[in-house]
């Protein structure tokens, strides 16, 4: 039907043009809306939310696990750093009298003891060493494997780190290659430790930190030095295992050893 | 979920967003001091021990 008027239409006087109509819903949906459809349509709007919010909540991990515990953990590094200076400025607590102290008393979990010294990983790399392999312990620093011997000793000092997130000490641990030196600050020592070798391990492979790694039965002869941490860096299916053995030794009093010097 | 929490804030809308922001800081706050150190050390992610 042609929306022109006939020529001779004319309209009656009393005629005003209806007012304009909002746009009408489109008759499918209004006709197709029966009574459970308001429920449906929330339940979808309310699983959409909830798997944006899951989204945004695994953002915000990530962002926890890249940026927070790095920065926490550089803190808390800080804070373990100055409590075993101050710790070293203090006497020591010696056994009583008669007593001979024949192996390192056991150190408190959480408390660092030693600074590893890294040249290849940093001209000024110096991570506290915290007695403990727990997550809060990793989170201050390496962490030294409690059964295994402290630094020095004959036996395998043994040290596990974060290689991503928590401050990450061991992140290019994968740059550490034969003929490397690790060196650990004690109280009263400089021990410099020359690396041997590397390997990737199974996460089940704990003769990394036998007293002789390799010979479970062997009573250990040499000090020797293991470092811990994941492989590949951003999983842990395997263990990168890093070996090392003393190679000398000075006392605190004679300063940095010559490996260590810093440049000004 | 979100509509029915805006229509449950006191207040004008200003004091509305003001609440949500507070509301949202406080989640953040719980899960970054509670629920995610939790998570990480109940996922086998980064480990970086050796144990049986």
């Amino acid at each position: 039907m042609s929306h022109d008027s006939p020529p001779d239409y004319v309209p009656p006087p009393d005629y005003a043009p209806p007012p304009p109509v909002r746009p009408r819903q489109p008759a499918r949906s209004r006709r197709a809306a029966p009574a459970g459809a308001g429920t449906a349509r929330t339940a979808v709007r309310g699983t959409g939310e909830l798997l944006i919010t899951a989204g945004l909540v695994l953002l915000l991990f990530v962002a926890y696990q890249l940026v927070w515990t790095n920065f926490e953990a550089h803190r808390a590094q800080g804070g373990v750093a100055d409590q075993i200076r101050d710790d070293w400025q203090r006497p020591p607590t010696t056994p009583p009298a008669g007593e001979v102290q024949k192996g390192p008393r056991a150190v408190d979990f959480g408390k660092g003891f030693a600074f590893m010294h890294i040249p290849r990983l940093g001209k000024n790399y110096a991570v506290p060493v915290v007695q403990g392999v727990g997550l809060d312990d990793l989170a201050r620093g390496i962490g030294h494997y409690p059964r295994t011997v402290m630094p020095g000793h004959v036996g395998n000092f043994a040290v596990a780190g974060h290689r991503a997130t928590h401050g990450e000490p061991f992140a290019y641990l994968d740059k550490l290659g034969k003929g490397d030196l690790v060196i650990v600050e004690t109280r009263t020592d400089w021990f410099v430790y020359r690396m041997d070798r590397v390997r990737i391990v199974q996460p089940t492979d704990t003769w990394v930190i036998d007293p002789v790694p390799g010979k479970p039965d062997a009573r250990p002869t040499q000090q020797l030095i293991t470092l811990t941490t994941c492989n590949p860096r951003w999983a842990s299916t395997e263990r990168l295992i890093v070996f090392g053995h003393l190679e000398s030794r000075q006392d605190k009093a004679d300063g940095p050893p010559p490996q260590l010097q810093r440049r000004a | 979920m979100y509509a029915w929490i805006w229509r449950h804030l006191p207040g004008p809308t200003p004091v509305r967003l003001l609440a949500a922001a507070v509301l949202v800081a406080g989640i953040v706050l719980l899960l970054f001091s509670t629920v995610f150190p939790w998570a990480e050390d109940s996922l086998p992610f980064l480990k970086v021990t050796v144990d049986q």
